[in-house]
């Protein structure tokens, strides 16, 4: 436990990618099985263990310590977990009157038993039950010291947040594999789910002391294609006739693959998704596996589907149930891109023109308010493409997708044949209102920005919020603006002085507008950000509520 | 005699009436009592100080010689007398010539034991508790939180990491007085024999914690002219942690932070601080430490001045205790 604890706490304060990566990889290293495997399952969230509810453990903590003690201590440490594992043998210590070991360690003496691991933790609490959960809990964490005691916290309440995706998780085991074995990320991601916890024969074969393992489930996931962003001029350099376009929708990229009785809906990162999707799982009664962006859509009167907005699809994401009335009010389908098996026929080394057509003729057999077609832009030049990309005809369009016609659906994102031609943001000034502290390295620094427009009566009415766009430098800046110029403050948040003759103008882009009941101006913007600081421009010249409105109405028509 | 006639907090510090003396006053008195050298408890500008020759050394290297008008050097556990009161210096284990101070008088005794802890220290003498009516002891870590782990594991945490990123600077904040000398001599126990690169404003103390007879082992300035940015590669560099956010920082390649303090203990505050290794080292006791320093003392009053006076009173209060805060200002928490 101890080591995974060291690992959880450097994991935590850790900000950069490679170092995260290092540290996992010489966790992986130094650790035997199956303990790495579990520790691995923690870091990418598949650890399910009988789970103990952070009101039992405060109430445990109060039988044993006084209760000003324990307020103070966590009005201090803010964090119930790490209060209780810091302070958690506070009281049998100093009850300890044998007086001081003049030498650097504790007084008491050292338990007899040892510490618990990760792999005694995970076991034992998958065979108990609630109440003997909570009484074994007590038991170890005696036995542990601090660090260890906020693993165990966090993994028995279920409250462990790393900052470490599956992907990373992935792509570290890729790299501890490499020492050993010629392997890369994509070999692992397609086994990923037909593996078992704790993934020793994963690590024996990454190890390169046994095969690589040959159990493959049905309905692997097909690690995704991406494309490249494709910057003005770019072009220039390629021969239109070459390549094939249709629109990049703002969903999310899903892969559906539906094999030998198994049906998966996969993220890009290869994350099962399906169990919030119930409604698309039930129309998946095919053979094969579809490329395609997940999108909330009601079939329409004229039989074709009418794609809803992000925040429709919002509703549906990041849910563990789903209410009968929301599968009803936001249905999903997928609109699809793209076919990477048929059958039993792998499609994906053919090129896209020979897949395209296979799409064509399979997606009409599929249940039609679920999936449909991702229409290809007919264009004879790029100037053709150019004009199509400044006019979408919905907005949930981000821009356009250009594919060459001889690609072969390669993983990862190869350098030339699928270009992603996002649409130009849309801008306005906007009035910076309110700001709040940020966190991790932000902590000190007022990051977060509310920013609002003039209404007709020339009240500041709040429109948004960003807290991306500006450099490290343009970030002091607004936090000594912030700081000089605050007026009132509620907690975390201060609010600026912001009037017709004083103020600081943000300019604001943003990828799309929608109308929001929730909120008090009636409009959400998608994705905004502070592109520029507009020090020059005064608070008077900013833009107006009503511009706003006139952008959502423009952009549907 | 009351205990608080005397000595009594004032503005100005800690203030003996009888004996017409300051212990750790914060502006300019006529006679001042310091307990060690830490820019917060000694200032320049008293006329007459006395202090253990090592504290008064550091002032001297701090201020200049010329700090106060008179600088009586004290030696360990000798009393000596001051408008009739008697004074002793104790070790206090803080940092190098760090002292608790008795004074009695009319038979009252009271140790005013300024910053202290309980922990090995291998740059500085050992806390010794002397016995007395009323202690008065530091809160800064006063919080049950606070429960310092083993150094050396802390010590290792640091070795491990260099281990694991051979291509990185360790830059690791420190307090130049104490905090440094004491992480660079438990560097060397645990192995760790190279070189170490300290920052400028560390090299003065460094070079006295030497004359001193406590050895360092090899060090050599980070502030090399026309240096490459992999000269740092592997290496532990030390210094004041505002540097590290300064443009100072910059010459290093892919720089881990990390921070020596007890504040380290909390989460949160590594965040805040952007430490991405927090190593929990302290130079101030623990929750247990002064909880176990009160009971093996057992004076019949604890006084309490600057940190989280709230708990640790409260605990004595629980305890059978007689304890209230002292509300001293102007003493900051461990340097932050």
């Amino acid at each position: 436990m101890k080591d995974f604890a060291t690992l959880l706490d450097r994991l935590v304060l850790t900000p950069s990618r490679n170092q995260k990566l290092a540290l996992m990889v010489d966790y992986f290293l130094r650790t035997p099985d199956p303990e790495r495997g579990y520790a691995l399952a923690a870091i990418t969230r598949d650890l399910d263990v009988t789970s103990v509810k952070p009101a039992l453990l405060r109430a445990l903590v109060a039988e044993r310590m006084d209760e000003e003690l324990f307020r103070l201590s966590y009005d201090y440490v803010g964090d119930l977990a790490e209060t209780i594992a810091l302070v958690w043998d506070a009281e049998q210590r100093t009850a300890n009157k044998n007086g001081l070991s003049p030498q650097d360690g504790q007084t008491g003496a050292a338990p007899s038993t040892p510490p618990p691991s990760l792999t005694e933790v995970v076991e034992t609490l998958n065979r108990l039950g609630k109440a003997d959960a909570m009484r074994q809990l007590t038991v170890w964490l005696d036995l542990l010291d601090a660090s260890g005691r906020y693993a165990l916290l966090k993994l028995a309440t279920g409250g462990m947040r790393i900052g470490v995706s599956a992907r990373l998780a992935k792509l570290a085991l890729a790299n501890f594999g490499a020492r050993h074995i010629d392997v890369d990320i994509i070999e692992i991601e397609e086994l990923w789910h037909g593996l078992d916890l704790p993934y020793v024969d994963l690590f024996q074969w990454l190890s390169g002391q046994a095969d690589k393992p040959s159990h493959r489930a049905a309905a692997p996931f097909r690690p995704v294609m991406l494309a490249n962003p494709l910057n003005d001029g770019d072009m220039r350099k390629l021969e239109a006739g070459h390549y094939a376009a249709e629109w990049k929708w703002d969903g999310i990229r899903v892969q559906v693959t539906s094999e030998a009785g198994v049906r998966r809906l996969y993220s890009r990162t290869g994350d099962d998704i399906g169990r919030a999707f119930p409604d698309l799982l039930a129309s998946m009664d095919f053979e094969g596996s579809l490329d395609g962006e997940l999108l909330v859509g009601r079939p329409a009167d004229d039989g074709a589907l009418a794609i809803g907005s992000f925040s429709d699809l919002q509703q549906r994401l990041n849910r563990k149930t789903v209410s009968k009335k929301l599968l009803q009010s936001h249905p999903v389908m997928v609109r699809c891109y793209d076919l990477l098996a048929l059958g039993d026929t792998n499609l994906r080394g053919e090129p896209f023109e020979e897949r395209r057509e296979q799409l064509e003729a399979f997606v009409p057999q599929l249940d039609p308010t679920r999936f449909d077609l991702s229409p290809l832009l007919p264009f004879d030049t790029w100037d053709d493409l150019a004009e199509a990309r400044k006019n979408v005809p919905h907005p949930v369009i981000e821009g356009v997708m250009i594919k060459r016609w001889d690609s072969a659906y390669v993983p990862g994102r190869p350098k030339g044949p699928w270009f992603k031609w996002k649409k130009d943001p849309m801008i306005i000034d906007a009035v910076l209102m309110y700001a709040q502290r940020g966190h991790g390295k932000r902590s000190s620094y007022y990051s977060d920005y509310t920013f609002g427009t003039w209404t007709d009566e020339g009240t500041l009415v709040p429109v948004g919020k960003a807290y991306f766009g500006f450099t490290d430098e343009e970030l002091k800046q607004l936090d000594k603006f912030v700081r000089d110029h605050t007026v009132d403050r509620f907690g975390p948040v201060r609010s600026v002085k912001a009037t017709m003759d004083f103020g600081l103008v943000l300019e604001i882009a943003f990828e799309g507008i929608q109308r929001s009941p929730r909120h008090k101006s009636g409009v959400a913007m998608r994705f905004p950000r502070v592109s520029r600081l507009r020090w020059d421009k005064p608070t008077r010249e900013a833009d107006r509520l009503s511009t706003l409105v006139a952008l959502i109405d423009s952009q549907t028509v | 005699m009351r205990y608080e006639d005397l000595l009594h907090p004032t503005p100005k510090g800690l203030y003996c009436p009888v004996g017409d003396f300051y212990i750790d006053p914060v502006q300019p008195v006529e006679r001042a009592l310091i307990t060690h050298g830490h820019a917060d408890h000694a200032r320049a500008g008293h006329d007459t100080v006395w202090a253990t020759r090592q504290t008064l050394d550091i002032m001297a290297i701090r201020y200049g010689e010329d700090h106060c008008r008179s600088a009586q050097p004290v030696r360990w556990r000798e009393l000596f007398g001051l408008n009739g009161v008697s004074i002793g210096f104790w070790p206090a284990g803080h940092v190098l010539g760090s002292a608790q101070v008795l004074v009695d008088f009319d038979g009252v005794r009271i140790v005013a034991s300024g910053d202290y802890k309980r922990r090995a220290d291998p740059s500085c003498e050992p806390f010794e508790p002397v016995p007395c009516d009323v202690f008065i002891t530091e809160a800064t870590f006063a919080l049950p939180v606070f429960r310092h782990p083993e150094s050396s594991g802390e010590i290792r945490k640091l070795i491990d990491s260099v281990r694991q990123f051979p291509d990185s600077a360790h830059l690791v904040g420190v307090y130049a007085l104490g905090k440094a000398q004491r992480l660079i001599r438990l560097l060397r126990q645990e192995g760790h024999n190279g070189t170490i690169y300290i920052h400028g404003a560390l090299k003065k103390l460094c070079d006295y914690y030497e004359s001193e007879g406590i050895h360092l082992g090899p060090l050599a300035p980070a502030t090399v002219d026309g240096g490459k940015k992999g000269d740092f590669a592997g290496a532990i560099v030390l210094g004041p942690p505002s540097a590290f956010t300064d443009k100072w920082g910059r010459r290093f390649p892919d720089p881990i932070t990390c921070f020596a303090s007890g504040w380290m203990q909390v989460r949160q505050r590594a965040r805040q601080r952007g430490v991405e290794l927090p190593l929990i080292l302290s130079d101030h006791c623990d929750w247990d430490e002064l909880l176990n320093t009160i009971t093996e003392i057992a004076p019949k009053e604890v006084w309490v001045t600057h940190g989280r006076d709230d708990a640790l009173v409260r605990w004595c209060t629980l305890n059978g205790i007689k304890a209230r805060p002292l509300h001293l200002v102007g003493y900051e928490d461990e340097h932050e």
